[in-house]
C-alpha cells in the first residue's frame, strides 16, 4: 500500500466509513467542464455554470463515470483544477480505457462527499494516485458496453470490439448512448470487482499519450470562468481580517470602531471565538461592500498582547536550526544505515558544505478567500482548496458541529502551489457567518493580508558531508536539513516513520533520500520548532524537494572538483542502481539506471563540456527524481548562465530538461506544468524571497516581493523520455533541479560558489571580491 | 450615480466616488472575469481597455472613468473570439488562468501599439502583467501568432 491510499485508509477509517455508493446527478448540458454544485439560477448569484438538468436513465457503473442515453460521458474529477489541467489528464485515462467517444465527454468537479475518499490535490500525486482506479472504472463502463450491446445486435461479445463510443462486430455496430437508451443497463461494480478487470495494453492506447485541447482553458479566455472569489449570493456581506500581530497567541485587548464608523457599508466587527485555534487573536470587520471593509479594516484600531514570537528573525530560526544540526541527537532519520558512524570516524578526509535557503511566498494570485452560509441545516463552504478531507474536520471542529453538517463546493482555483492544501482561511469565513446566525458571508484578504497570513516555505539549512578514505572513495554520507514542518503541523497523524521509529515530515526532508551510491548514508530531518511557532510552515510547489537537491546537487558538484573529477560523469558512477537503488514495480521500475539515462540524454543535448560559450558564461547541471523515492519523476536539469562581473547580476539563458515520468498522458499539459515548474525553480534561485522580522514576513505586494516576470524567462527545451511504465508526477519536478543548477552554472562561469538562496548580485559581488583578494 | 459604458452599454452605479473600478465591475455590475491579484497596480490580473488603453481598474476610482468606455474581457469580442483569445486557446496559454484576462487585455492593447512586436517590445509592455503559474513563455509565442493573425486580417480586409 503506497504512502497516499494508507493516508485515504487512515481518514476513512478515523471517519467511521467504507466505499459507498451513491446517488448521482448527472450533468450533460453545456459546458465540458463543471462543477458538481446544482447552481441556482438567478441572475444576482454567480456559481460555476450550470451543472444543467439530472439526466434520466444515465448508466453509472462505478461513482466515477457515467454514460447517459443521449451518449454524453460524464467523468467525476475530485481533484482540485489549479492550472494543472488535471481533469482533462483524469479524463483521457477513463475514457481511453473505455474507449469513449472524446467529444461526448465531459468533467464535473465534485464537491466534498464521504463517498469520494480522499480528497486531496498536492503532491503531483493526480495522475498517479489516479491511474489504477480510472482505468478500472473504465474497463467496468467498457465491459457492460459490449456486453449489452452483443445482445442487442444479437451477437457474442467475444465477436465485438469497442471504438470511439460504439461497439462493433463485423458490419454491425451499436452506439453506448443507444446501448443505455435501449437496454438499460444497471451493472454496478464494487472496487474489488473493477481491480479484477482486464485492462487495456499500452499499445491499444489511444487516447492517452496524444495531444489534446484542456477542458478548462476556454473558460479562462472569455471571462466566464468562475474561482471561489467570484461566488456570490443573495443577501451575503463582505468581510476583511485585521491581523494580530503574530500568528498565535495575541489575545485581543481592546477594539475601537470609532473611525470605522465613519466609512459607508461598515457594519459591525467581531473577535472570532475559534475552537479550532485555527486563527487566534483574528477581529473579523464586516460592511456592505469589499472596499468598505478594506477601508473600515484600516480604520479599526485593536489592541492586542502579542504571542511569544513578535520579536523572531529569519537569521534567530536559521541558526536555531543549525544548533540542531550539530547537535548528534533530535529528529528522525530517514535512512540511518550501520556503518556511518564508522565510516566518519575512520576517514582520511571528511568533506562538509552547509546550504540555506530564504523563505518563499505562495503569492498565488488569487487572494485567499471563502464564502460560508448556514443553508437547510448544512454549513456549505464555497472555495477553492487542495485538501478538503484535511480541512473539513477542522471547519466542523471550529463550529462545533458534526462533520456531516459541513459541505465544501469547489470551485477553480486562481493557483494552488501547495497554499490552498492549508484551508485555514475556510474558518474564519465559517465563524463569522455563525456569529450572523449562518448570514452568507463572503471573506477576502487583501494581497497584503493574505502575504502576512500566508504559510509560506520555510528557510532551511542543510549540511552534507562525506567520508573519504585514502584512496579519495565515498565511505559514507550525511544530509542533516532543518526546516518548519508542515505537516508536523497541520497533518501530524499523515507524518512517515523513520527508521528510528520516530515520525518525521516528509516533505520536509524528500529529495535527500537520494538514488546514488555513496556508502551507508544518514539523512536526517530535524523539526525547527522555533519555525513552528513563530508562523505555520506551508507546503510549497515541489515541498523539500524544491530545496534539499539545492543542497546535494551543489555539494555533489563541489565534491567532484575537490576530488579533480567531472560533476557529470562523478554522478553517473554513482547511479549504479546497486542496493536500495535498484528499484521496484511499478513505480521505480528500473531505479537509478533511469536517473542516469535522463543525465545522459540532458548531457547530449545541451552541449555541457563540448560547447564553446563566451567569457563568463557556463552551463550548471543538476538531477533529482522530481519529488519522492515512493514516486520517482527522473529529472535531469541544465541551465547556461552569464555573470555579469561589474553588477553581479546572474542572467538564466536558457534552460534544458529532460524527464521520465513513465506514460505521458496529456503532453502539452506535461509540457506546461515542467515549464512553470522550471520558472518557480528559476524564480526562487534568482528573484524571490521574503524574510522574517519580528515574527512576521518582511514583504507585503509587489512593491519589495520579486517574483520573476516575462522578461526573465529564458528559452527552454523540455524532453519527455518515451516509457509506458506506470505515470508518475509532473506538477512540481521541474522545479526541483534547477536552484543547483544554476549554483553550479554561476562556479562554471566565474568560479564563484554560493550556498544561500535566492543567489543576490550583493553575494556574487561578495564572492568576486573575495576571490580576487584570495 | 456614476455613469460609463461598458461593453457597449449604458451603465450606472451607486457607489463612493473613490470606490476602484475593480469592484464596481465585479460586485456592482457583475462581470467577474476581471481579478483582483494585488490591490495596487502592479500584477495586472485587474486590466480593462478605457478609451481603448489597458487600465488597471483596481487604482482607477470608478468617478475618474465617468462618461468613458470601458471593455472588459467579457466585452473584448462578442463571441469570445478576438485573434488574441484565439491564440490563447491554440496555444494552450492558461493554467490556473485567474491572471489571464489581464493578460489578454493587455496583449490585445499592445497589438495596437506593435501591430508585429519583437520580443523585447513584448517583454517591456507584458512586464507589468504576473502570471504565478509562469506561462510567459506560451504568452510571447501567442502575441506572435495574434499579431500574425491580426496582420493578414488586416491585409485582407484592406
Amino acid at each position: 500500500m503506497g504512502k497516499l491510499e494508507r493516508i485515504a485508509a487512515q481518514q476513512d477509517r478515523a471517519a467511521g466509513r467504507g466505499p459507498t455508493r451513491r446517488g448521482f446527478l448527472l450533468t450533460a448540458a453545456g459546458s465540458a467542464f463543471l462543477f458538481g454544485f446544482a447552481r441556482e439560477a438567478k441572475a444576482a448569484q454567480t456559481f460555476p455554470a450550470s451543472a444543467g438538468l439530472p439526466g434520466d436513465g444515465a448508466f453509472e457503473p462505478t461513482i466515477w463515470c457515467s454514460i447517459a442515453p443521449d451518449g454524453v460521458v460524464n467523468v467525476n474529477v475530485i481533484r482540485a483544477e489549479m492550472g494543472q489541467h488535471t481533469g482533462t489528464a483524469l479524463a483521457r485515462i477513463i475514457a481511453d480505457e473505455m474507449e469513449a467517444d472524446w467529444d461526448k465527454v465531459k468533467i464535473t468537479q465534485v464537491d466534498t462527499d464521504p463517498k469520494w475518499g480522499l480528497m486531496v490535490t498536492g503532491g503531483s500525486w493526480s495522475v498517479w494516485m489516479t491511474w489504477d482506479v480510472f482505468r478500472q472504472a473504465g474497463a467496468a463502463a467498457r465491459t457492460v458496453m459490449v456486453e449489452e450491446g452483443a445482445k442487442l445486435m444479437g451477437v457474442s461479445p467475444a465477436s465485438c470490439i469497442a471504438r470511439n463510443g460504439r461497439v462493433i462486430a463485423g458490419s454491425k455496430s451499436i452506439s453506448y448512448g443507444d446501448i443505455v437508451s435501449r437496454a438499460h443497463p444497471t451493472r454496478t461494480y464494487t472496487p474489488d470487482e473493477m481491480a479484477k478487470l482486464p485492462l487495456k495494453p499500452a499499445s491499444e492506447r489511444r487516447l492517452i499519450g496524444k495531444d489534446v485541447k484542456a477542458l478548462d482553458i476556454p473558460a479562462k479566455t472569455d471571462g466566464t470562468a468562475i474561482y471561489g472569489i467570484d461566488a456570490k449570493l443573495d443577501g451575503m456581506v463582505y468581510a476583511r481580517p485585521k491581523l494580530p500581530p503574530t500568528r498565535y497567541g495575541s489575545k485581543v485587548v481592546s477594539v475601537d470602531d470609532s473611525e470605522a464608523k465613519k466609512i459607508k457599508g461598515y457594519i459591525r466587527y467581531i473577535v472570532l471565538e475559534d475552537p479550532s485555534d485555527t486563527v487566534p487573536g483574528w477581529v473579523a470587520v464586516l460592511a456592505s461592500s469589499y472596499p468598505a471593509a478594506i477601508r473600515a479594516t484600516d480604520a479599526l484600531k485593536v489592541t492586542w498582547t502579542p504571542g511569544k514570537t513578535a520579536n523572531v528573525s529569519e537569521k534567530d530560526i536559521i541558526e536555531h536550526g543549525r544548533k540542531q544540526i550539530a547537535e548528534k541527537t533530535g529528529g528522525s532519520c530517514v535512512f540511518n544505515d550501520s556503518g556511518v558512524d564508522e565510516a566518519f570516524s575512520s576517514a582520511k578526509q571528511v568533506f562538509e558544505r552547509t546550504y540555506t535557503c530564504a523563505s518563499v511566498l505562495h503569492y498565488q494570485l488569487e487572494p485567499m478567500n471563502a464564502l460560508a452560509r448556514l443553508q437547510d441545516g448544512k454549513w456549505e463552504i464555497h472555495c477553492g482548496n487542495q485538501w478538503q478531507s484535511l480541512f473539513l474536520p477542522v471547519i466542523a471542529k471550529a463550529l462545533q458541529v458534526p462533520e456531516s453538517q459541513v459541505i465544501m463546493r469547489s470551485y477553480l482555483l486562481g493557483g494552488g502551489f501547495g497554499r490552498r492544501l492549508n484551508g485555514d482561511y475556510a474558518v474564519p469565513a465559517a465563524l463569522i457567518s455563525k456569529a450572523l446566525d449562518g448570514k452568507p458571508v463572503k471573506l477576502i484578504l487583501t494581497r497584503s493580508d493574505d502575504m502576512l497570513f500566508d504559510s509560506f516555505r520555510s528557510p532551511s539549512i542543510q549540511t552534507v558531508r562525506v567520508a573519504l578514505d585514502d584512496q579519495k572513495s565515498l565511505k559514507g554520507w550525511e544530509h542533516h536539513a532543518s526546516a518548519g514542518w508542515p505537516t508536523g503541523v497541520m497533518a501530524a497523524a499523515f507524518m512517515e516513520k523513520g527508521a528510528d521509529g520516530k515520525p518525521y515530515d516528509q516533505f520536509a526532508i524528500a529529495g535527500a533520500d537520494h538514488w546514488y551510491d555513496v556508502g551507508p548514508m544518514r539523512v536526517r530531518a530535524l523539526d525547527n520548532d522555533l519555525a513552528d511557532a513563530t508562523f505555520r510552515p506551508g507546503w510549497l510547489r515541489s515541498v523539500s524537494s524544491g530545496w534539499t537537491p539545492w543542497a546535494h546537487e551543489a555539494f555533489l558538484d563541489e565534491l567532484a572538483h575537490e576530488l579533480g573529477k567531472d560533476p557529470v560523469d562523478f554522478r553517473l558512477s554513482l547511479l549504479t542502481a546497486k542496493g536500495r537503488n535498484v528499484g521496484s514495480a511499478p513505480d521505480s521500475v528500473g531505479g537509478a539506471t533511469r536517473q542516469a539515462n535522463v543525465l545522459k540524454r540532458l548531457v547530449e543535448k545541451c552541449g555541457y563540456g563540448k560547447t564553446q560559450l563566451p567569457a563568463d558564461t557556463a552551463i550548471g547541471i543538476a538531477t533529482t527524481f522530481g519529488q519522492e523515492r515512493a514516486m520517482p519523476t527522473w529529472t535531469a536539469g541544465a541551465v547556461q548562465v552569464h555573470v555579469d562581473r561589474k553588477t553581479g547580476v546572474v542572467t538564466c539563458q536558457k534552460i534544458w530538461l529532460v524527464l521520465d515520468a513513465g506514460t505521458i498522458v496529456d503532453p502539452d499539459g506535461a509540457a506546461a506544468q515542467t515549464e512553470g515548474g522550471a520558472l518557480w525553480g528559476l524564480s526562487m534561485a534568482l528573484f524571490e524571497n521574503t524574510e522574517i522580522v519580528n515574527g512576521n514576513v518582511r514583504d507585503r505586494n509587489l512593491n519589495t516581493y520579486t517574483p520573476l516576470r516575462i522578461s526573465d524567462a529564458p528559452e527552454i527545451d523540455i524532453e519527455f523520455v518515451e516509457s509506458t511504465e506506470k505515470p508518475m508526477g509532473l506538477g512540481e519536478p521541474g522545479v526541483t533541479t534547477i536552484g543547483a543548477a544554476i549554483a553550479n552554472g554561476v562556479f562554471n562561469a566565474v568560479g564563484v560558489r554560493l550556498r544561500h538562496q535566492p543567489i543576490r548580485p550583493a553575494d556574487v559581488l561578495k564572492g568576486l571580491a573575495e576571490k580576487k583578494s584570495a | 450615480m456614476i455613469k460609463f459604458k461598458l461593453n457597449g452599454r449604458d451603465v450606472s452605479v451607486d457607489v463612493p466616488d473613490d470606490t476602484p473600478l475593480l469592484w464596481a465591475l465585479r460586485d456592482e455590475l457583475d462581470q467577474t472575469g476581471t481579478k483582483f491579484g494585488c490591490g495596487v497596480g502592479q500584477c495586472g490580473a485587474c486590466t480593462v481597455h478605457v478609451g481603448g488603453r489597458a487600465t488597471r481598474s483596481c487604482i482607477t476610482p470608478v468617478s475618474s472613468i465617468e462618461g468613458a468606455e470601458v471593455t472588459t474581457i467579457e466585452g473584448l469580442h462578442p463571441e469570445g473570439k478576438h485573434p488574441v483569445q484565439e491564440a490563447w486557446r491554440d496555444i494552450q496559454v492558461p493554467q490556473c488562468g485567474y491572471c489571464q484576462s489581464g493578460q489578454i487585455m493587455q496583449a490585445a492593447s499592445l497589438l495596437k501599439d506593435y501591430p508585429d512586436p519583437t520580443d523585447e517590445q513584448i517583454d517591456g509592455v507584458m512586464g507589468g502583467s504576473l502570471c504565478r503559474c509562469m506561462t510567459y513563455i506560451r504568452i510571447r509565442k501567442a502575441i506572435k501568432k495574434a499579431a500574425a493573425a491580426m496582420r493578414e486580417e488586416t491585409a485582407s480586409n484592406g
